[in-house]
């Protein structure tokens, strides 16, 4: 943001004060989270940077927390990463195939009740996680599904279909309906017409979506706090207990691999969203 | 319409009706699509959340303990001693609790009603094996005095009704006398009122830092290049996307005494080494951490707006001779009031329910009412009271969300 010649002194200054004020916002925002990552390889046991650590001294570092995470005996991170994926992705998968149907529905002109059905739909995402947790909580306790696999599953995707129903609904806004008149016309029949012509199209949106769904999944922890049993702990409920114990750095170690994840999902993220910018483009 | 001719289609039926079926048919096809999820939503989620009312205004135990009691003492006028009738199906009552060894529990609920019950119950408990058939009325009074004061039958009458609404009075810090009468707890006592106003302040407060960070932020965004933008972008959405509990860690550690936040205000001077202040565990770390999670929260939606208002705008107003900051306030930022909306009130709704950050950084000082609900729904196990408190959340919580609905519209909002 180059200024213009002409401008004057004391706008000058206040143009450079506007971006010290941003430069200050986005270190605050990104900067935490770098610090977890020199200090998951801490040689001590401290959550400081030490001495060595502030000399770049080699043998400050170490990946000991990291083996720890692995093969550390008394830790429940192997159980918590299995059942945090196992959950997450059928979580993911239902939200994805009942929030696209849903956003299918709602996207139809034809809809009856729209702006009422669309509240409740995305309503466990405005509702405080809290009360859905104490609600959820009764109803599983109430049908046996409280500390099972599938009672945490379908919490989930009752907190992921939200987001699937927005992004999808987005997509939809864009599209043509005629495509899909024109494969009626010539022969094809309604889940055909679904397969080949609509879902190649709002794929990059169902997609985002089911991002959307697995991260909230597998970072959800109020919800299974109320719900999981000992053989259902998740990676966030591990982390929870173990930031309330004591800080220890194999939690960092797991915190750093968290971070390089949601980088990995954010790329896709990203790229996903530029495709589907670009498909929608072309349709223009 | 009726004089002139209808028009058919091919296969004889008028067209408008055809029309008709066509558009019914296509009505039932677009709800059979969303009907799944919302079937799925309404049982497993909006019924139960429905169902913490009756939970939290349910106050069956005692009238289940005492049935028969409570069908004597509906002659009673309540002003002198009950009749026999009531000390016998009192005794008959009893007699089964403790056999059943579940009178515990309706000490504990008396108890709750007046103070002194319980101990009057256990002795009765202990006495009662050797009563005599007939003329129960002598016999309780003779095993305590209390017995013969009529305060401890109108404390056991009070609880007849299968409904109360003293939970939802509890929430707010008051009662119930025993005239009838609310009246408000002893001033010592008002913990709840503290956490309602604290969680709104907190909520208040976030919401404004929150807005004064994310604005020139996306202000810039929308403005730069976009390849530049593009790069900036990913330093509000890793943190979105990052689990809470990675970025609450992180501050746990800044926040911490011998933390960097600490050694930087002492590398520059601002506090003393050995005085270093704590900055966990009570409402500073509550501000800073809410602060820093929430923000791409607003970040984003003020970003979606401002994108869309073009640069030429505040270029016409310059050139019309406006100085740059009427420009911005009276053209550039009315034009954002919708991203302003939606930003604040996502933000203020989700940090009035926050729970697991306030719970880890927020020490006793910066607790919030979801920290209460959680107390009562694990620890003391008062799952009625965790629900009133939790549906006297939600309707403050929906009234907001009723206005975001007006203002802004809950189709506008955008996920990154």
């Amino acid at each position: 943001m180059a200024l213009p010649k002409y401008t004057e002194p004391h706008y000058r200054v206040w143009h450079y004060f506007y971006l010290f004020v941003c430069g200050c916002v986005f270190f605050f925002l990104i900067a935490p989270l770098f610090v977890i990552f020199p200090l998951s390889f801490n040689a001590e046991e401290f959550l400081v940077f030490t001495d060595g650590m502030k000399r770049l001294d080699p043998d400050a570092f170490s990946t000991r927390w990291y083996k720890d995470m692995v093969y550390g005996t008394k830790n429940p991170w192997g159980l918590a990463a299995k059942n945090s994926f196992i959950i997450a992705i059928f979580a993911t998968i239902g939200s994805i195939i009942l929030g696209t149907l849903a956003a299918l529905g709602l996207s139809s002109r034809h809809m009856p009740y729209k702006g009422l059905i669309m509240a409740t739909l995305i309503s466990p995402m405005i509702v405080p996680l809290i009360i859905s947790g104490v609600a959820i909580f009764f109803f599983m306790a109430k049908v046996g599904l409280a500390a099972t696999h599938l009672g945490i599953i379908l919490a989930h995707i009752i907190l992921g279909t939200p987001f699937v129903v927005i992004t999808v609904t987005a997509t939809l806004s864009g599209f043509d309906h005629s495509i899909t008149r024109a494969a009626s016309s010539l022969g094809s029949n309604p889940f055909n017409t679904f397969m080949k012509i609509t879902l190649p199209l709002i794929l990059p949106g169902v997609i985002s979506g089911g991002l959307f769904a697995f991260v909230t999944s597998f970072d959800e922890v109020v919800v299974v706090l109320f719900l999981a049993g000992l053989d259902n702990t998740t990676i966030p409920v591990q982390m929870w207990t173990g930031l309330r114990e004591q800080l220890s750095p194999t939690i960092l170690a797991v915190a750093t691999c968290l971070i390089v994840l949601s980088i990995l999902i954010l790329l896709t993220a990203e790229l996903l969203r530029r495709r589907s910018e670009r498909l929608r483009g072309i349709n223009r | 319409m009726s004089s002139e001719q209808k028009i058919l289609s091919t296969d004889g039926i008028p067209l408008e009706e055809s029309l008709k079926q066509a558009e019914k048919k296509n009505k039932i096809k677009a709800f059979l699509l969303v009907t799944p999820l919302l079937l799925f939503l309404i049982i497993t989620y909006i019924i139960p959340i429905a169902d913490m009312f009756s939970r939290s205004i349910d106050d069956k135990m005692v009238t289940n303990m005492l049935p028969k009691t409570y069908k004597a003492m509906e002659q009673w006028d309540g002003k002198e001693l009950p009749q026999e009738e009531v000390f016998e199906a009192f005794y008959l009552d009893y007699k089964i609790l403790v056999e059943n060894k579940t009178a515990g529990r309706l000490q504990t609920q008396l108890n709750y009603e007046k103070n002194g019950f319980k101990s009057v119950l256990k002795k009765l408990a202990r006495k009662q094996k050797k009563f005599e058939e007939g003329n129960y009325k002598e016999q309780i009074m003779k095993v305590h005095k209390r017995w013969r004061n009529v305060d401890y039958w109108r404390a056991i009458k009070r609880r007849a009704p299968a409904y109360t609404y003293s939970k939802y009075l509890k929430g707010v810090d008051m009662y119930s006398n025993e005239e009838g009468k609310i009246v408000q707890v002893a001033e010592d006592r008002r913990i709840h009122r503290i956490l309602w106003s604290r969680t709104l302040e907190v909520a208040f407060f976030v919401t404004l830092f929150c807005f004064l960070m994310a604005y020139p932020i996306a202000h810039l965004l929308a403005t730069l290049p976009m390849k530049y933008s593009n790069l900036l972008m990913i330093c509000v959405l890793l943190p979105f996307w990052t689990s809470l509990l990675v970025r609450t860690a992180s501050w746990m550690i800044l926040l911490q005494q011998q933390g960097l936040v600490n050694d930087f205000f002492v590398w520059i001077g601002l506090v003393a080494d050995d005085n270093r202040p704590e900055m966990m565990y009570n409402k500073t770390g509550t501000y800073v951490a809410m602060t820093q999670i929430l923000l791409p929260f607003m970040v984003l939606p003020l970003y979606s707006v401002m994108k869309t208002i073009s640069p030429s705008l505040m270029r016409a107003g310059k050139s019309l001779g406006a100085t740059p900051g009427v420009a911005f306030f009276k053209i550039y930022f009315p034009l954002t009031i919708p991203g302003i909306g939606a930003g604040c009130l996502l933000v203020f709704i989700l940090a009035i329910g926050y729970y697991i950050t306030p719970a880890l950084v927020g020490g006793a000082s910066g607790t919030l009412i979801s920290n209460q609900i959680a107390y009562h729904m694990k620890s003391t196990l008062d799952w009625s009271f965790a629900s009133a408190m939790g549906l006297m959340l939600l309707t403050g919580v929906l009234v907001i969300y009723w206005i975001y609905n007006k203002l802004v519209g809950v189709d506008n909002i955008k996920l990154g």
